[in-house]
């Protein structure tokens, strides 16, 4: 799977695999509890996360109203700084920009800090073919980088690989380093890979780094990270690229400031992470420090699209991970079987919103619509109802599968006909009855396979259905 | 027995009580009529979620318009299912926005009820006379729990049967993989769900599980009984109403 090479049209035979899969199964049932309970915890302790919440959404709908006003203000403000604002209509356009950025500032290597936005565009990819190194410098999209994977989660990105297997892949790695050395915990783990990183900081001539939010009142990237590996990426190089798509955008530093109070919160539960940097532009006269070049790259590639849709709400995500820390489909097979960049909740409906139908209706109708997502998201975005529409969008354009459109249809035609609905249900609690040979249970049904390989069914009780029993008032 | 002004209660039975479980249905007249209420069971069929969750907006149209019609002129309509009360409640208004009915589906969805939050908000059911010796743990089922808020109220109820004890299950509120058809169309998440649901059950040393939807009692009773772990499943109702004679789901 990459970024370029979808593999959402597999999501049953991926989720097969990775259920199969114990070292995913490991990893996976060991995180979902710590960010759930993080979660509830920060929640607890700010009575007015809620109130929070509905302002975070409101301001983005105003951003959304406005979205075209918002990016020429945040342009002009970069531009006065002297940096400069790429507009980038698809991944295609985003990764033209930035090899060519780095084709001119003479870049070998490139330190990145982590950027959803750069594995929509297939960043690292387009630059190795063209003898550019992207070196990834937050540990868990090192440790991917190492393994040749996707980000499985978009905050955790490798939250699906175990302690055991990040050390193999390390001693693997880093070869010159004493092989009697204790990897066994995770603090070792992340203080090795911080030794190495560390000097490959000076050895980057661009540093590429994503965004949280823009800031248009004052022309700022804002990024949040805890392990300081952005700030570095983006401060030592000479060119520093944002990559940031164009819903990031919010009105002034106090918005920016009420989606913090619930990013982190809603994330990893902490009340704020450790860095929160804004970047305001290439090093002026008298600065001691910072890049002499400030590029943002704004990617569409799809988003406006989405504006005036049903799907328009999507476009409030802050990439908080909330939805598929929250979520049992993703629990369960974890983030890669999504099959593209976003997985859980969120991918279910940015996927098709980007990729197209088609390629990601899958994605929808892998849920129960249990609702925890919606119930857990910051910005309060109606994932399940999104959902629901792309199945509606499925069914109206005749891409749902025929079975299941002629059990819909038989369904239909029996259950507006109560008369016939009657009859119909008799007969099935008739035929249970029959199936299960008298016993209360059966191991087996007809076409019911799905079920029964895996539980047994209740067979109904003597005495017919409800309604043929029932003798009172109608 | 109901007084002359006793509220008209209709029971939406749900395709699965009617067909499956009719004990459910009888359990919920027998707690309803003690409610005070006058209880009907118009002819009816379904709500027309399975329309509705797949995209079949059209099909779900038919079935609320049927139901619509099925349900007129009660005080109340009551349903032994949060996830069928939610289709009613919640969605009709969205599946015939537009539609000459849209009125008549707010109206159907202001008079309906999820059946234990309507015994407890709006009958003020405080407690119930039944009884049964039993450690017991208690599903929120998803519509119920995140649609409808139903939460407190099925515990407060169940405080009050007599020599019931309740043991909360870890996790809960998280789903036990039943989601309609997508049971069937993703069965080994499914299944890896509901095997996660049944280890919290066996978990609590409960030897009896209570929910407030066939669905997902008839997905989690079915893995316990095949993974062996000696846990029975009924309904709330039938514990409230005392209505223990039928066997649990799945038992002879």
């Amino acid at each position: 799977m990459s970024a370029l090479h979808p593999t959402t049209t597999r999501f049953r035979q991926n989720s097969r695999e990775a259920l199969a899969n114990r070292n995913i199964q490991a990893a996976m049932s060991h995180a979902q509890s710590g960010f759930v309970a993080k979660r509830a915890a920060a929640r607890a302790a700010l009575p007015e996360f809620d109130a929070i919440r509905d302002a975070a959404r409101d301001l983005k709908n105003e951003v959304l109203r406005n979205l075209g006003t918002y990016l020429e203000a945040y342009e002009a403000r970069v531009t006065a700084a002297g940096g400069h604002v790429h507009w980038a209509e698809t991944a295609e356009d985003a990764r033209r920009i930035v090899l060519e950025i780095c084709q001119q500032a003479g870049a070998k290597r490139v330190n990145k800090g982590k950027s959803m936005i750069s594995e929509e565009c297939g960043i690292n990819d387009h630059l190795a073919a063209h003898g550019i190194t992207a070196q990834e410098t937050d540990l868990g999209e090192y440790i991917i980088q190492l393994r040749g994977e996707m980000p499985s989660h978009i905050i955790a990105p490798a939250v699906h690989v175990t302690v055991p297997e990040v050390e193999a892949e390390f001693r693997r790695e880093h070869s010159h380093l004493d092989a009697g050395r204790s990897l066994a915990e995770l603090p070792d783990l992340l203080a090795e890979a911080r030794g190495v990183l560390r000097e490959r900081y000076f050895q980057a001539e661009v540093g590429i780094t994503g965004a949280n939010m823009l800031v248009a009142e004052t022309g700022q990237s804002v990024i949040v990270t805890n392990e300081g590996n952005g700030d570095l990426s983006q401060s030592l190089g000479r060119v520093h690229i944002v990559m940031a798509s164009l819903e990031k955008i919010v009105p002034t530093l106090e918005d920016a400031a009420t989606v913090l109070r619930v990013l982190a919160r809603s994330a990893t539960g902490q009340e704020a992470t450790v860095y929160t940097t804004f970047s305001s532009g290439p090093r002026r006269a008298g600065d001691p420090d910072g890049p002499e070049e400030y590029h943002v790259v704004l990617l569409d590639n799809g988003r406006t699209n989405m504006l005036g849709t049903e799907f328009e709400e999507m476009l409030r995500c802050i990439r908080c991970g909330a939805c598929m820390n929250h979520c049992p489909v993703y629990q369960a097979v974890g983030g890669h079987a999504y099959g593209w960049v976003y997985p859980g909740p969120m991918g279910a409906v940015l996927t098709p919103s980007l990729i197209g139908l088609e390629e990601g209706r899958n994605l929808p109708n892998a849920s129960t619509f249990c609702g925890r997502c919606e119930s857990v998201c910051p910005m309060r975005i109606p994932l399940p109802g999104m959902m629901r529409a792309y199945r509606a969008r499925e069914f109206d354009r005749g891409l749902t599968p025929g079975a299941a459109r002629w059990g819909l249809g038989a369904w239909r035609a029996v259950a507006s006909r109560p008369r016939l609905y009657g009859a119909v249900s008799r007969l099935a609690n008739f035929g249970l009855k029959l199936l299960a040979w008298g016993g209360a249970r059966l191991r087996w049904m007809p076409l019911g396979a799905g079920w029964t390989d895996h539980r047994d069914f209740a067979a109904p009780p003597l005495g017919g259905t409800f309604q043929s029993q029932w003798k009172g008032p109608r | 027995m109901a007084e002359p002004d006793a509220p008209r209660v209709a029971l939406l039975v749900t395709c699965l009580v009617d067909m499956i479980r009719p004990a459910i249905g009888f359990a919920s007249v027998r707690l309803l009529e003690a409610a005070g209420c006058t209880v009907h069971v118009p002819r009816q069929t379904c709500c027309g979620q399975p329309n509705w969750n797949s995209g079949d907006r059209a099909g779900a149209q038919a079935l609320a318009r049927t139901m619509i019609a099925a349900m007129q002129g009660y005080d109340y309509v009551v349903v032994p299912s949060g996830s069928c009360a939610a289709t009613v409640i919640k969605d009709y208004p969205a599946i015939l926005a537009g539609e000459p009915e849209e009125a008549a589906a707010r109206d159907l969805a202001g008079r309906t009820h999820e059946i234990v939050s309507f015994l407890t908000d709006v009958r003020g059911v405080e407690g119930v006379e039944a009884q049964l010796s039993a450690r017991a743990t208690y599903h929120d089922s998803c519509s119920g729990l995140r649609s409808l808020g139903i939460k407190e109220q099925p515990r407060r109820l169940l405080a009050s049967v007599a020599g019931l004890e309740l043991a909360e299950m870890e996790d809960a509120e998280v789903c036990c993989g039943f989601g309609g058809t997508f049971c069937v169309k993703y069965p080994e998440i499914s299944n890896k769900m509901v095997s996660n649901k049944a280890g919290n059950i066996a978990g609590t040393g409960a030897d009896l599980l209570l929910a407030g939807d066939l669905g997902c009692l008839l997905n989690m009773a079915g893995k316990l009984s095949r993974e062996g772990r000696g846990v029975s499943a009924r309904h709330v109702v039938e514990v409230l109403a005392g209505e223990t004679e039928t066997p649990p789901i799945g038992e002879a």
